[in-house]
């Protein structure tokens, strides 16, 4: 199929989106200009700002942090830019991802921050979460999810970051929202959005996601096209989360019946007004310090000295 | 006709015999969900209803990156 903008000269294109076949140049002037209306609607960058880009290697923290930088000097923005990533400690698969994050970060000439769990909680994922999984039944993807934010929200603060970009795509929202629904995580709902996180308080850094709109599908063809330097990989663990056939479930359905997704993504934008009225309400009342180490803390000690708890009593 | 299939996400390399003759039978056939793949054929990306030719190379890239 041809591209539907290029009349005059027939150029093939490289993906069929619901409004038209687009070839390479059409493409990726499609996806970045949506990235950028993203981040003028929602006000995701602002002049001063001090961001704090939380990276992987993979295609969505790279193509988050170089759109982030094009932004700032197509629009001429005074911000400051730079990376974190957070190393859990997963063999044979974060080591390769980091080295690609690296080469990125030199090439884009942006100052990287690596900070991993060994350093910060004592543990690598992979020793960490046989032995906190033997007390709790906590799956891998839980303990890293709560000490990979956890560290984020850390760190981010330390640097004085006003916000902290994640490359947070379409699908991921999409899963993340629908996951929160079938287990009634109603509370959760503050952490979606392309904003999240509450700007009031000083515990938790806002979160901002310039690709909130995009496809991950869109996302991976971009950054090919550009030729980003990534090597696929998958964590061991990524087959065994409740995310992965949430996943499976809706690429299933989005196949079958085209813009689920985005279906999804859209009754949550109508929502969302009202869920984090709620949430704020509850915030206020509720949001404390943890007794253990002084970050935000929902109950007596957050989440991420919980797990390190149990880990330390397995020892 | 005959195509030798490049899979990124189980990193194999497989010759294949095709009863079709587009990339959405290619994807069909191999039970992918072609929302979770780009398809490349000559180091260019080539969208579901384009023709197949008895004997090319086909690469499967991952959409997904799991972690
Ligand atoms: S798949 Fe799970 S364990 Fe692996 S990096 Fe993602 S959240 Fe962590
Ligand atoms: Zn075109
Ligand atoms: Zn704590």
């Amino acid at each position: 199929m041809n591209c539907h903008l290029c009349q005059k000269n027939p150029t093939k294109a490289v993906i069929i989106l619901q409004h038209g076949a687009l070839c390479k140049s059409h493409f990726l002037h499609y996806f970045e200009e949506r990235v950028f209306k993203t981040i003028n609607k929602y006000r995701l960058i602002e002049r001063n700002d001090r961001l704090c880009v939380a990276a992987s290697g993979g295609k969505d923290s790279q193509t988050v942090l170089y759109l982030t930088k094009k932004y700032l000097e197509n629009y001429k923005i005074p911000a400051t830019l730079e990376a974190l990533a957070i190393d859990e400690g997963i063999d044979g698969y974060r080591e390769k991802t980091l080295v690609d994050l690296k080469q990125f970060c030199k090439k884009l000439n942006v100052p990287l921050t690596i900070v991993s769990f060994q350093e910060a909680l004592g543990k690598p994922l992979d020793e960490a979460y046989p032995l906190v999984n033997k007390d709790t039944k906590k799956k891998p993807c839980n303990v890293c999810g709560v000490w990979r934010r956890y560290l984020l929200n850390k760190y981010a603060k330390q640097k004085g970051a006003t916000k902290v970009v994640t490359g947070h795509n379409l699908d991921d929202e999409a899963q993340a929202t629908i996951m929160n629904i079938f287990k009634a995580h109603t509370k959760l709902a503050g952490r979606l959005g392309p904003v999240s996180g509450t700007e009031e308080l000083d515990t938790f850094a806002q979160r901002v996601k310039p690709l909130y709109f995009c496809p991950e599908k869109e996302v991976r063809l971009y950054a090919l096209l550009k030729e980003f330097q990534i090597q696929f990989g998958e964590c061991p663990y990524a087959r065994e989360g409740f995310r992965h056939d949430i996943q499976e479930m809706l690429n299933t359905f989005e196949h079958k019946y085209p813009g689920t997704k985005q279906g999804i993504i859209n009754s949550f934008l109508a929502l969302m007004p009202l869920l984090k009225e709620n949430k704020e309400k509850e915030d206020n009342q509720k949001i404390k310090v943890c007794n253990s180490c002084g970050e935000a803390a929902n109950h007596e000690m957050c989440n991420a000295c919980k797990i390190k708890e149990v880990l330390d009593a397995a020892k | 006709m005959k195509l030798q299939v490049k899979n990124e996400r189980e990193n194999s390399l497989k010759k294949i015999v095709f009863a079709g003759t587009t990339v959405q039978e290619l994807l069909k056939q191999l039970k992918i969900n072609p929302e979770t793949v780009i398809v490349v054929r000559n180091n260019e990306v080539i969208t579901e209803d384009e023709e197949l030719k008895d004997k090319e190379q086909i690469e499967l890239l991952s959409v997904i990156s799991g972690g």
